[in-house]
């Protein structure tokens, strides 16, 4: 049995007024401890929904969150309210995109993290000062006992994230959540970032779910990878089968619009065409069609379904043959 | 390329370490230092708390005391006016109008700060139970809040006034401290939605923390800034509209209290046309009381609006 099992899940938003919307439409995948799963398409795709959905952080009103999310055998959508708040934190940790916003301002660092460790751990104020001077430091923050008193704004952005992930790693969670965790840091900062969370994964075990738009992300630290398109999983690859071999046209037009070092002077970057729209529809065919470089009268016809393939799982009528995909050599 | 950005990177660390080394608190009172609207505010109002404390050691003479009422004949339209030992003349009763304005500071201190105070508290507790409940909780005592916002606020001030028997000090103190509820419910309770859709919060959730941790620890005392603002600002309006009940006999009936409304309202009702002064002066002293209150609050908004942070 896998850690977390996600099965169908889907998120239907419900406004007062306004046409139902379908943000996440059937997901299923499985996380195994010690696994990092990654979470990719662009914006709207559902990727941080689904997680919000996983952690039951939608508001009640105006979602109907539906299937099963299982965790070591419950379900998480099932269990009560206070049930569910014992685990957040304690089983399941998240690191959000935006470290500044993520952190009440106006308590120092060290309050913040030591609420966690007296809430889920039982620890008395004291010991959990100790500890969190630990775990700032296990986080590679330089002079953590100088930093437990100072408030977030204090803080550098990078040291912001190693906050925010020292916080959620507290109470050593087995499975950490992490929604676009470099998004709103400069280059340098995320490779720091990226290289402690896959240290913290490889020390502790922990299982990490990846949310990212960023295939360079995708590339460093997961071992599997979900691509996500209006709310579907459209492909689902091991890193290396997905970077050597994308299948999906979606999938192989993101690689196709990175920028190569490798690529020749003036050779042109190729776009996706058109972008998401809002309302994307599954029912009457393939919802990617109408951007599909391969698609064929079929696409806007018949829904694919998600089928075994090469190792992984495909949702498409007409996928990327291999030996055009075929591009030497991985993105970073 | 990439070391020259690292070497030109750390002064600019050290230099944004340096700045930030400040909590929200000093770095509001530094801005606060910086600007004139600031530092006249808090001057003035911090004079006039001075005076209010110190009254009784600095009035000059016992502002009871009848000194010239034997001068006094208001039969005739005659109240003496200033002269050696009385600088602001005297009233109708031949008591120090200097001494009374004094002492007078005090009372006024006492009900604007006491309206002002009783205002936010239960302000803040409905304003707060809707923000932190949501939903039905919200709805109910919202639509209250719009009940009592609908009267204009001096005709709320005088129908709760009028409600009491008999009219005193706290008549005045509750009514007047009534018109600020709705306003601080509505503030703390919009701040409150704010923060709860906001990114800190949904970590904190996404965390496992209590829910009343949630609404104590990071909900209110990211909320209470506006609070506090509107407070500085209410505690001048306070100040007037006790000032107005007094204006309209609603407020102390006691003759012997020295309190500017009071005084206000006896010199312009009765004695406008024989001494103006007796009219002018409490009114000059409600109007620079409450332009120093409006000015440090206004400026208090300003430093601790961080879109200011420079």
């Amino acid at each position: 049995m896998a850690l977390l099992e996600v099965r169908d899940l889907k998120v239907v938003f419900q406004r007062r007024g306004e046409q139902p919307f379908t943000a996440v439409d059937g997901v299923s995948f499985d996380v195994e401890p010690g696994q990092t799963v990654g979470l990719v398409g662009e914006s709207g795709c559902g990727k941080s929904v689904t997680s919000l959905a996983i952690m039951r952080l939608l508001a009640k009103r105006g979602n109907k969150v539906t299937g099963s999310v299982r965790f070591e055998g419950a379900d998480l959508l099932r269990l009560s309210d206070g049930d569910m708040r014992d685990r957040r934190g304690r089983d399941l940790g998240m690191v959000f995109q935006d470290p500044l916003s993520s952190l009440n301002p106006v308590i120092p660092i060290g309050l913040q993290i030591t609420e966690v460790l007296e809430r889920h751990r039982g620890m008395a104020r004291k010991a959990a000062s100790v500890e969190a001077v630990d775990l700032l430091d296990k986080v590679g923050i330089p002079d953590p006992a100088r930093r437990l008193t100072e408030y977030p704004h204090q803080l550098s952005g990078g040291m912001r994230q190693r906050a925010l992930i020292a916080i959620a790693l507290a109470c050593r969670p087995r499975l950490l959540i992490a929604d676009e965790p470099t998004t709103a840091l400069d280059v340098t900062i995320q490779a720091q970032i990226l290289a402690l969370l896959r240290e913290l994964v490889q020390d502790t075990g922990t299982a990490l779910i990846m949310i990212t738009h960023d295939l360079g992300v995708v590339a460093g630290l997961c071992d599997e990878v979900n691509v996500l398109y209006g709310g579907k999983i459209v492909e689902r690859a091991r890193r290396h089968q997905l970077f050597a071999e994308p299948r999906h046209p979606y999938t192989h037009g993101l690689l196709a619009s990175i920028p190569r070092l490798d690529a020749g002077r003036g050779e042109k970057l190729i776009p996706i065409r058109g972008s998401v729209a809002d309302n994307i529809p599954w029912d009457g065919g393939c919802a990617f069609a109408p951007r599909c470089p391969n698609a064929l009268a079929v696409c806007g016809e018949i829904s694919p379904q998600l089928v075994p393939d090469n190792g992984g799982l495909l949702r498409c009528h007409n996928p990327v043959r291999p030996a055009v995909a075929a591009r030497p050599g991985g993105v970073r | 390329m990439n070391t020259l950005l690292t070497k030109k990177k750390e002064p600019i660390d050290k230099l944004a370490q340096a700045a930030a080394g400040r909590s929200l608190g000093a770095e509001a009172l530094r801005r606060m230092l910086r600007s004139p609207v600031a530092i006249t505010g808090g001057v003035i109002t911090g004079l006039f708390v001075l005076l209010a404390v110190f009254a009784p050691l600095i009035a000059p003479k016992d502002p009871l005391e009848r000194y010239l009422q034997d001068q006094v004949q208001l039969g005739k339209g005659i109240i003496p006016g200033a002269q050696p030992g009385f600088p602001l003349g005297v009233d109708d009763f031949g008591r120090d109008e200097l001494s009374r304005l004094i002492v007078g500071a005090q009372n006024t201190l006492l009900v604007g700060v006491l309206a002002t105070v009783i205002g936010v508290l239960i302000g803040v507790i409905i304003g707060g139970l809707a923000g932190a409940f949501g939903g039905w909780v919200d709805t109910v005592l919202m639509r209250l809040v719009d009940v009592m916002l609908s009267i204009p606020s001096l005709l709320l001030a005088i129908s709760i006034a009028a409600l009491f028997a008999s009219a005193s000090q706290w008549t005045v103190i509750i009514a007047v401290s009534m018109i600020g509820v709705p306003i601080f419910a509505r503030l703390l309770r919009g701040s409150m939605l704010a923060q709860r859709g906001s990114d800190h919060v949904l970590a904190a959730t996404s965390l496992g923390v209590k829910r009343w941790t949630i609404v104590f620890r990071h909900m209110l005392p990211n909320s209470l800034g506006p609070v506090i603002v509107q407070a500085t600002l209410t505690l001048a309006t306070a100040i007037l509209e006790a000032a107005a009940l007094s204006f309209l006999g609603l407020g102390d009936p006691d003759p012997n209290r020295a309190e500017w409304g009071i005084m206000l309202s006896k010199g312009a009702r009765q004695f406008l046309d024989v001494r103006p002064e007796l009219a002018y002066y409490p009114a000059i002293a409600i109007i620079v009381v409450a332009l120093g209150f409006t000015l440090l609050g206004e400026s208090l908004r300003e430093a601790l609006d961080p879109k200011n942070r420079r």
